[in-house]
């Protein structure tokens, strides 16, 4: 978007773009420190550091007593994103095209459905998504919060893909289909082609929203072996017998860091979701 | 190849659009669905190539009944009003695509694609997409498209309605010539007279899901069964007269105009009827002379267009040679060809 012409200003931007700064500066300020925070020592009562180390980092390299390995729990997290990520983008992809365009029986129903879905908070159901997942045998595993994950996030998807296949021209349909192409043909390699900004968008919002999903993993698989990330930080400033700030506050850097490259290298796609059109 | 559609019927719901329709369209000619807008003539196109599902009756490709049919198999090539190229394709995939669905090899599918392409002479732009495409440009793509599955039935929705005027005279005869190079049955949609009478064999106008006339375009312009039929066709359009028939003549109660009928109308005393006079016939060459003021005047270059309003309201059309001494005001003394009058009943039926 922003490398298209750009209208030419009627106003002059660096104004704007200074009271921006000032107005984030506090922000970016905090992050800094944070970071120079993990990195140095300082006296008790001082602002000011006074050497460097590295043993807030220690984490990455040695697994504190009683905590699982930084690398499982970073993969754990990985594999739950993913998973989710990959869930959420095949089904809405898929069930947005059906209900934007197949004539099928209760489209009404399934349409609002989805809609009540996309409202209800996912805390309210937390309690006897816990008992199911127990009966089933999926209480403390990847799958079972992946799953739980992905449905919560899906009306959203859904939604969402819905309105981008609801602008795309029947015509091209009619004419994928008049040039001989099966319906799925049709929207696997014609109408897919034309969303493909929503799927980015998408998939961008689905990997940030599982990335920071704290409340579902904690609940649902707090153990050692499945733990993800946000769990993890939770239990470093939970634990009061060896309550550690600085690792805490490398934890923190450490899983932001991610989510920070994410933002810088696409938050062009992520603004897709909010414009709403086609074009990418 | 023959298309025959028969006792054809579609309604959307509650909403019947077409009723018990017949309609022959022989083997390699070009016929024009003709009529306004909301007449029926994309929901008949759409049924032929099979996107609608009749409600009534059958199709038939040949002697085949395409009926039941999904449009997958009934091996038609469509012209979309709208182009609908795919916009992530280049040229040459966008005309390779039916192959590629087909399951035709690469290089075969190559060999076709430039084969058509040249027939439609964009060999140049194989690379391009279609958003790097002129209107012309996507127009001949969209029509290598539909011609390279070699289908039984090419059908064009209102083709030209989104080109400029020049590209539409351009194209008007480039899609006439590839339609005759191919020797493909084709039916175009549209409700532009001129496309319809400049490209097509035969037209069948449409009013409100029933096909008024099919005839060949000059039969209909000079033999329309309807009023409607004859404002349809011609550029400028016929202007009609309200009078009686009195004493083998049409006349205007309370003016001095008779004109007389030809003998071939059968009218009553007293009948009411219209009367059609075309701007052609309507001139100082006419046998009836009828005075009015020329109430609007346009300047066409070769020609000049003259509305004259009548006393006591009515307005005759007249189309001339170039002329300079007409002002808007002025009082002429033109006259009506009485020979080429075309009269109607009330109801607008032919007599």
């Amino acid at each position: 978007m922003a490398e298209k012409s750009q209208p030419s200003a009627n106003y002059r931007t660096w104004p704007v773009i200074l009271a921006l700064t000032i107005v984030s500066l506090p922000l970016v300020l905090m992050y800094i420190y944070l970071f120079i925070d993990t990195i140095t020592d300082k006296q008790p009562a001082s602002l000011i550091p006074d050497s460097i180390t590295f043993r807030h980092w220690s984490f990455l390299w040695q697994t504190p007593p009683g905590k699982p390995n930084i690398w499982l729990v970073t993969l754990n997290t990985l594999i739950f994103t993913a998973s989710t990520t990959s869930v959420v983008l095949l089904v809405s992809s898929m069930a947005g095209y059906v209900l934007s365009r197949l004539n099928v029986p209760a489209r009404g129903f399934f349409l609002a459905g989805v809609m009540v879905l996309h409202a209800f908070p996912s805390v309210t159901l937390i309690i006897a998504i816990f008992i199911v997942l127990q009966m089933v045998g999926l209480y403390n595993s990847l799958i079972g919060v992946i799953l739980v994950k992905a449905a919560i996030d899906l009306p959203l998807g859904i939604w969402l893909m819905k309105g981008f296949y609801d602008v795309v021209p029947w015509e091209i349909e009619m004419a994928g289909v008049v040039d001989g192409a099966s319906r799925f043909r049709v929207w696997r390699s014609l109408v897919l082609p034309q969303v493909r900004p929503a799927i980015m968008a998408l998939a961008l919002f689905s990997f940030l929203s599982g990335w920071g999903e704290f409340i579902l993993p904690q609940v649902l698989a707090p153990s050692g072996r499945v733990q993800v990330l946000s769990v993890y930080l939770a239990g470093l400033i939970a634990d009061d017998n060896n309550f550690n700030f600085g690792t805490f506050k490398a934890v923190g850097v450490f899983y932001v860091i991610p989510v920070l490259l994410l933002y810088g290298f696409f938050h062009k796609h992520l603004m897709n979701i909010y414009g709403g059109g086609s074009k990418g | 190849m023959r298309i025959l559609l028969d006792n054809f019927s579609k309604s959307f719901g509650a909403t019947k659009v077409i009723e018990n329709m017949n309609l022959e369209v022989a083997h390699g000619e070009m016929l024009a669905l003709l009529g306004p807008s909301g007449c029926g003539k994309s929901t008949t196109l759409f049924a032929v190539c099979g996107i609608h599902r009749p409600t009534g009756g059958r199709i038939l490709f040949g002697d085949r009944d395409v009926t039941d049919l999904p449009s997958q198999a009934r091996n038609v090539g469509v012209v979309f009003q709208s182009y609908a190229l795919y916009p992530h394709m280049t040229v040459a995939e966008n005309i390779g695509f039916p192959l590629k669905v087909k399951g035709m090899a690469p290089t075969e599918t190559r060999k076709e694609v430039d084969r058509i392409a040249g027939l439609v002479q964009i060999g140049n732009l194989m690379g391009r997409r279609p958003s790097e495409l002129s209107g012309g440009q996507q127009q001949r793509v969209a029509l290598a498209r539909a011609l390279i599955r070699k289908p039984d039935v090419l059908l064009l929705d209102e083709p030209l309605a989104n080109l400029d005027a020049k590209l539409r005279l351009e194209m008007r005869s480039e899609i006439r010539r590839i339609q005759q190079e191919t020797g493909i049955t084709a039916i175009l949609v549209t409700h532009d007279q001129v496309e319809a009478m400049s490209m097509c064999d035969r037209i069948a106008i449409m009013k409100e899901g029933e096909i008024v006339q099919i005839a060949t375009p000059a039969q209909m312009y000079n033999d329309p069964r309807t009023a409607f039929v004859a404002s349809f066709l011609g550029n400028p359009p016929i202007t009609f007269l309200h009078g009686v028939a009195s004493k083998g003549a049409f006349s205007i109660p309370g003016s001095e105009i008779a004109v007389p009928l030809p003998v071939s109308v059968n009218a009553g005393e007293g009948a009411r009827l219209l009367l059609g006079v075309r701007p052609e016939h309507y001139s100082p060459a006419g046998d009836v002379r009828v005075t009015g003021t020329v109430n609007f005047a346009e300047t066409q270059g070769r020609e000049n267009l003259y509305d004259v309003r009548l006393a006591g309201g009515p307005l005759l059309r007249s189309i001339q040679p170039a002329r300079h001494d007409i002002k808007i005001g002025d009082e002429v003394s033109w006259a009506i060809d009485s020979r080429n009058v075309l009269v109607f009943d009330e109801d607008g039926r032919r007599l």
